[in-house]
């Protein structure tokens, strides 16, 4: 048994008077993978947002490592990688600044790089292999290197817990490869991985854990207990049939 | 030598010349620094997508200004009051109704300036309507002067000390936020920048135009670089050129100072628009022709 480092105690979320998740309890061990799975709508977001501290919880408690919420995001514990369609690809920025900004929390109040600063985003760049590509413009890389891009700023932050929104959402064969097996090497270093997904066949490839959602927890715990049929059907509301139709429309977004 | 001479006399005659006018030398520096600030400020505005936000509280300050001359207290505090105030009722109606954003900020900034308007109507004083709508920057008085100074100070210092946690504000809050940054003090601070320039740009251009103050040098700019920095650069470079000859034209052809930055902004913004090395309408193209 690792130590706990993602502790949602009995967690109920609700945007003006609606509940968008209710009593969710979870307890994710260090040097994990973790899937999240369920439809739009299900709550993946709103528990993202609960372990990240935007929503406040109208009942139950999140902590991670122990910490209150407060005291993770001071000490840059959460890393999050957004989805592809939440970015703003247009923006004046470069690879290399977008990979510096997973730095902000450690530098003073001017963000001036420090040179570990900057080696750390050396080493971050290097890994998801786009060095060479750290003064083009977001916009300019492929689907893949976006992506990577993104997954080097949250290793710059060096969070020991990491969120990741659709990560293989509309990316090459290469990235995935890249990304699946630099996880495995986070997972042996003791980060605990949660891995919001619509793609089911990578749940059982590499996730350890899984969690079903659908407005609460409907069940979780290692994937090959809980990834069962009759839980995915209680998950997508429907037959079987249903989530592998809701799987095929997901790839096609991209 | 004849061309060098008839080019000397012409720049003496356009530049020098209008400057023996005490008020022309404000004029220009009054206007070459206001354009500087929101032009440094529309950087953020282009990329937040602020440009409806900008406008809103350009026009919510006009209770605020004639409040404040009323009360005899510097204008830029009751337009601050007023600006911030605006965008809290945009806030409350948005998240209190079924009522979408746009027709929001369409409602309440109407309603604030045309409460505005019935002030200055009903208060017997000394405000010219027109110098508040359409800029007075040929006749602006030492105090309005000293206020634009205050107001620049405060807003490029803010900028320059605030700038990266900004930019990471307007590109991604999401993460801004999981890194611990106060995401709700950046809101409230671009958006008090963004009145207290209102007023400021108030003397040059006028409450109407100056919106365009805020946006145009910031959208130029952005079809001209991939990188931020170089965009306020340049941002900044236009918006200074565009108040200076600006106000030079409006000089020489005796016509509204204000409608000639303006004009002179969107002039620029088209030039930039068809002719930006990357990101104008002849290079991309081109780029399509190469493509397929």
């Amino acid at each position: 048994m690792g130590n706990i480092s993602i502790d949602i105690e009995n967690v109920t979320v609700a945007y003006h008077g609606k509940v968008a998740l209710h009593s969710a309890s979870i307890k994710l061990e260090e040097g994990v993978i973790c899937g999240l799975v369920g439809m739009n709508g299900a709550g993946k977001s709103t528990l993202f947002k609960a372990i990240m501290g935007f929503v406040t919880p109208v009942r139950g408690n999140v902590s991670i490592h122990g910490l209150p919420i407060r005291q993770v995001q001071k000490r840059n514990l959460v890393a999050y990688v957004p989805q592809s369609e939440e970015v703003d690809w247009k923006f004046p920025v470069d690879v290399y600044d977008v990979v510096m900004m997973g730095r902000y929390g450690y530098m003073n109040l001017l963000r001036i790089p420090r040179s570990i600063d900057k080696q750390v985003v050396k080493e971050s760049l290097e890994r998801v292999g786009l060095w060479d590509m750290r003064f083009k413009q977001i916009g300019e890389l492929s689907g893949g290197q976006k992506k990577r891009a993104f997954f080097a700023r949250a290793l710059a932050q060096q969070a020991t817990v990491l969120l990741l929104d659709e990560p293989f959402a509309g990316v090459d064969i290469k990235t995935e490869k890249l990304m699946i097996d630099m996880l495995m090497e986070l997972r042996q270093a003791g980060y605990t991985i949660l891995i919001s997904t619509h793609d089911l066949s990578s749940i059982t490839t590499f996730c350890d854990q899984v969690i079903l959602i659908n407005r609460t927890i409907l069940a979780y715990g290692n994937t090959s207990e809980v990834f069962t049929e009759e839980n995915l059907s209680r998950t997508f509301g429907g037959s079987v049939g249903d989530f592998s139709g809701a799987k095929a429309n997901s790839r096609d977004q991209y | 030598m004849d061309f060098i001479q008839w080019f000397v006399q012409g720049f003496i005659y356009l530049f020098v010349t209008p400057m023996q006018h005490e008020f022309m030398v404000k004029a220009v520096l009054v206007s070459a620094l206001v354009g500087l600030v929101c032009s440094a400020l529309s950087c953020y505005m282009t990329l937040k997508g602020w440009a409806l936000m900008g406008d809103a509280v350009s026009h919510a300050v006009l209770p605020g200004v004639v409040i404040a001359y009323v009360m005899n207290i510097p204008l830029a505090i009751g337009a601050f009051v007023f600006g911030v105030g605006s965008v809290i009722a945009i806030g409350f109606i948005k998240a209190k109704t079924r009522i979408k954003e746009d027709t929001v900020i369409g409602l309440v900034f109407t309603g604030f300036f045309a409460l505005g308007l019935v002030l200055v109507s009903k208060i017997r004083s000394t405000i010219d309507l027109t110098h508040i709508l359409f800029g007075n920057v040929l006749g602006i008085s030492d105090s309005d002067i000293i206020q634009t100074v205050i107001i620049s100070v405060i807003t490029l210092v803010t900028l320059a000390i605030l700038r990266k946690d900004l930019i990471l504000f307007c590109f991604d809050s999401t993460h801004a936020r999981s890194i611990g940054l106060n995401t709700t003090f950046l809101y409230y601070t671009l958006l008090s920048l963004l009145s207290l320039t209102a007023v400021a740009g108030l003397q040059t251009v006028g409450i109407i135009l100056v919106v365009a103050m805020l946006v145009t040098p910031g959208a130029t700019a952005y079809l001209l670089s991939d990188r931020f920095d170089h965009m306020t650069l340049i941002a900044m470079a236009l918006g200074v050129f565009s108040s200076v000859m600006g106000t030079y034209i409006s000089y020489h052809i005796d016509g509204s100072t204000g409608g000639c930055i303006v004009v002179l902004q969107t002039i620029l913004f088209v030039v930039a628009m068809i002719f930006a090395p990357k990101h104008g309408i002849i290079a991309q193209s081109k780029d399509i022709e190469v493509n397929y």
